[in-house]
């Protein structure tokens, strides 16, 4: 019994160090983008602002026009994300349940495909985009991150632990393919596509290397961009950069907390037997 | 209410695998067809092949009077019990029953007046707001039930419905699925390996082996008169009893185990000539005990005892053969001693033992 409950505390304890070491970083910056300009280099470091100030903020929203970045981070990444959970849920469904010609081949030839550094497909992609017209738009941002190799594979994996019963059932109660879709496999489907939204949506909203070469005009530019921009004038302002930091990091904070609860619930309890 | 037929129907699977084979079988309008056989003798892919959900290699589907190897699953007007249950997990039982009727058209209070029909008839009306996952095995296996009957389909398929209830719980929903058939007579198809579903519940039975056909008609038929050792050592249970010896007629036809350690004598309608090879199937109940000395009588030793409570069997053997016998409870000597049985001979089956077919 006491030894159980020593090692419960250890656990606690080893936890709380854990916690203390991911938060602290993230905590201070929030305390530093409140300090006075200078305060955050200051030698001791302070931990927090000795008159909290905004002034950060309304430089950034006011002479820095970060607004813009920001909107444009958010119309990308939802874009992104509910156009690339459309694709990716179309194309996994069909790995995992449909039956056509050449699917275990081109199945593995995607999968092959994950081996490619994306580096190397940017010079083409960015040829390709050219060509279309695509470059310094918001499209070009977009278009390359609608169907990914990873998505397919991860909803296909989900797919296939739907009975095919199921949608055996369905198609006796006379539901077409596209209603089968629609009605049975994407409530099945939604966890996997919660997660698979949160992963496309901070996977586009903390790019930063491929809206840096795509577009040049700045008022197209998202926050990295914008915000590594701001860095080359203001190197030395960290409570600015700090500031600048919390704008980025606090939208996607909040849309995973408010999300998580979907991860992966149990919604094919009770479909079959058992 | 339109019947059903299967004509020559066939699968086979890429690389030559034959799960039917040939399959010819009729269900008269409301009439309920129970397919029997082992596991893997390819009744549900027949069940698939009538609902169109896998297409036949061979052979042509009939409902009524309609082709219908080209018609798709939705067109087909039939409904099917999975044994899986296969309900649809993120709706409630209202909506599972409601799905059918609602895809094809049916204005909303026409869905809820049948649905609640189908609801009433199963008992399932205070769970209409719950989700599968909410349910017992039992109440799954109603809302099943109910999705297939509110549609009112042309042809009924149910799948080992019962396969996933405990003892107790599928004898109640065994009588239940019998009442209802007896109520709607819709033409039905119901695949079992189950002895007693598949003894009760059949206006017919088919007894399927490795995709072919080996008997069909009505269970006592089929029970009384097996047309071969597979359905003679298939269906009932114990399984019925086969020694395996010859015709001898010097002195009166009788029937000699391989080892001469039996010997039956039979009355004139022994089959086959002298010294004929046969497979002689007795059921356990047609095994009865007789007085020292008995005409006919055989003298074997008992080797295990069973006390079911309504009746015991008696496993006992001579020389090679091995008898059970199914016999009215009373005490019964131990293991080791001597019994003397007598074979009821005008319940004897005579069989092949080359082709198993009936002689």
């Amino acid at each position: 019994m006491r030894r159980v409950r020593w090692s419960s505390v250890l656990l606690h304890a080893a936890l709380l160090v854990l916690a203390a070491a991911a938060l602290g970083p993230l905590l201070w910056m929030v305390s530093a983008s409140l300090m006075p300009a200078g305060e955050a280099s200051a030698l001791p470091p302070r931990l927090l602002p000795s008159a909290p100030t905004l002034a950060h903020y309304r430089d950034l929203f006011g002479r820095l026009r970060l607004g813009r970045a920001l909107l444009n981070s958010t119309l990308l990444a939802t874009a992104t994300s509910v156009l690339a959970v459309v694709l990716n849920a179309l194309a996994g469904y069909a790995f995992a349940k449909l039956r056509f010609r050449g699917r275990a081949r081109l199945f593995r030839l995607l999968l092959a495909l994950l081996v490619v550094p994306a580096q190397v497909a940017m010079l083409p992609l960015f040829l390709l985009l050219k060509q279309l017209g695509l470059v310094n738009t918001l499209a070009g941002v977009v278009a390359p991150g609608l169907a990914s190799v990873f998505g397919i594979f991860l909803v296909r994996q989900y797919a296939l632990s739907i009975p095919d019963d199921l949608l055996d059932a369905a198609r006796l109660d006379g539901a077409g393919e596209w209603r089968i879709f629609v009605s049975v496999v994407l409530p099945l489907l939604r966890p996997i596509l919660v997660t698979l939204a949160l992963f496309t949506f901070l996977a586009t909203w903390n790019d930063f290397m491929w809206p840096l070469i795509v577009l040049s005009d700045d008022a197209r530019y998202t926050l990295p961009v914008a915000l590594a921009n701001l860095s080359g004038e203001h190197v030395l302002d960290t409570e600015l950069m700090m500031a600048g930091a919390v704008v980025t990091v606090a939208p996607v904070l909040a849309l995973f907390l408010a999300l998580q609860r979907y991860y992966l619930q149990g919604v094919m309890l009770g479909s079959v037997k058992g | 209410m339109p019947g059903l037929r299967l004509a020559g129907v066939s699968k086979a699977y890429p690389g030559g695998r034959r799960v039917v084979a040939d399959v010819t079988l009729e269900a008269a309008p409301g009439e309920l067809l129970v397919l029997v056989g082992p596991s893997g003798c390819g009744k549900s892919t027949l069940l698939r092949i009538i609902a169109g959900l896998e297409a036949p290699s061979a052979g042509d589907v009939f409902i009524g009077e309609r082709r219908v190897n080209d018609v798709s699953p939705r067109d087909r007007d039939v409904a099917m019990v999975f044994q899986s249950y296969a309900l649809y997990p993120h709706m409630t039982v209202f909506d599972n029953v409601a799905f059918g009727l609602r895809l094809r058209g049916q204005g909303p209070e026409e869905v809820a007046r049948r649905v609640r029909a189908a609801a009433a008839a199963l008992g399932l009306l205070e769970l209409l707001d719950r989700r599968p996952g909410q349910l017992s095995g039992g109440q799954r296996q109603r809302v099943a039930l109910g999705r297939a009957l509110v549609r009112e389909p042309a042809v009924f398929l149910l799948d080992e419905p019962l396969s996933n209830l405990d003892a107790r719980l599928r004898g109640e929903m065994r009588v239940e699925i019998a009442a209802l058939h007896r109520r709607l007579r819709a033409t039905s198809v119901y695949v079992t390996h189950d002895q007693l579903e598949a003894m009760t519940l059949g206006d017919r039975l088919v007894v399927l082996r490795a995709g072919a056909v080996q008997q069909s008609g009505p269970p006592l038929e089929v029970y009384a008169r097996p047309a071969n050792l597979f359905v003679a050592g298939f269906i009932g249970s114990p399984a019925m009893n086969f020694l395996s010896g010859r015709i001898e007629r010097a002195g009166g036809p009788r029937f000699v185990s391989a080892d001469g350690a039996v010997a039956v004598p039979l009355d004139g309608a022994a089959p086959g000539e002298e010294g004929r090879a046969v497979t002689l199937g007795v059921r356990p109940e047609d095994v009865a005990l007789a007085v020292p000395g008995a005409p006919g009588g055989l003298a074997m030793t008992v080797e295990v005892v069973e006390a079911l409570g309504p009746e015991v069997l008696l496993h006992a053997r001579a020389g090679a053969s091995v008898l059970v016998a199914r016999l009215p409870p009373q005490p019964l000597p131990d293991r080791g001693a001597t019994v003397h049985v007598t074979l009821r001979p005008d319940r004897l089956h005579f069989f092949d033992p080359e082709t198993e077919s009936r002689l």
